[in-house]
């Protein structure tokens, strides 16, 4: 299983990535996908997550060739 | 109906007249257009802000903003609506957003344009970073409720 992370603004600031590759690993849901990738650092409890560009919860489910993304509240317009 | 997001600064005015004349297709059928135009202040939360620098997500931005405008076409009779928002560095008095619906009456383009600048707001990954005037950066945690 292959999952591309993003991370964008000031949760891409604040762990110092814009980006993970998660390769050969075994993950159920977005979640498990941010623990596996900073397993020493907590999900801002405001932040905001996306599968393949369309909004998330922390239980949804990923598959192998995912784009998972975390960022904090959205501020446009 | 055209969404774009602007790397450069844009004229909202000029813009909103060229997509006017070249949508033929509505000529002749809307009685209403209700405009919307955010443009960056030099101010805010009590700090004078030299400038701003917006990120996005390339790819979930269109697709979340096509998601919205596409909802306002089915809750209201809307017969075009143009949406741009700038990203990159952005300079007090310059537009951030557009966002244009033509109806054949009022009530729909009011509300319907409306509806797509609160839900840009909310669901738009855009993410806006403000240097102040005294050189600090802070990224804006959350936008303020329209209603």
């Amino acid at each position: 299983m292959s999952i591309k992370v993003r991370y964008f603004a000031g949760l891409k600031e604040s762990i110092g990535r814009s980006e993970d590759r998660l390769d050969c690993v075994d993950l159920a849901t977005v979640g498990d996908v941010w623990r596996c990738a900073n397993p020493n650092k907590a999900l801002p409890n405001n932040c905001l997550a996306a599968v393949n560009m369309d909004y998330v919860d922390l239980n949804s489910a990923v598959k192998d060739g995912d784009e998972v993304a975390f960022f904090p509240p959205v501020t446009g317009g | 109906m055209q969404i774009t997001i602007c790397p450069e600064v844009f004229d909202p005015w000029q813009a909103l007249q060229a997509y006017q004349q070249s949508a033929q297709d509505m000529s002749g059928k809307f009685g209403a257009t209700s405009i919307f135009i955010g443009t960056m202040r030099d101010f805010n939360e009590g700090d004078d802000v030299k400038g701003m620098t917006l990120e996005h997500y390339p790819g979930m931005t269109e697709k979340q903003l096509e998601k919205i405008v596409a909802k306002a076409f089915q809750h209201w009779p809307v017969i075009d609506a143009l949406v741009m928002h700038r990203v990159g560095d952005i300079l007090p008095n310059e537009p951030i957003v557009l966002v244009a619906v033509w109806t054949a009456h009022r009530a729909a383009a009011f509300d319907a344009s409306r509806y797509i600048m609160e839900a840009l707001k909310s669901r738009a990954p855009f993410w806006k970073k403000e240097l102040l005037k005294s050189e600090a950066e802070r990224w804006l945690v959350k936008n303020t409720g329209g209603y």
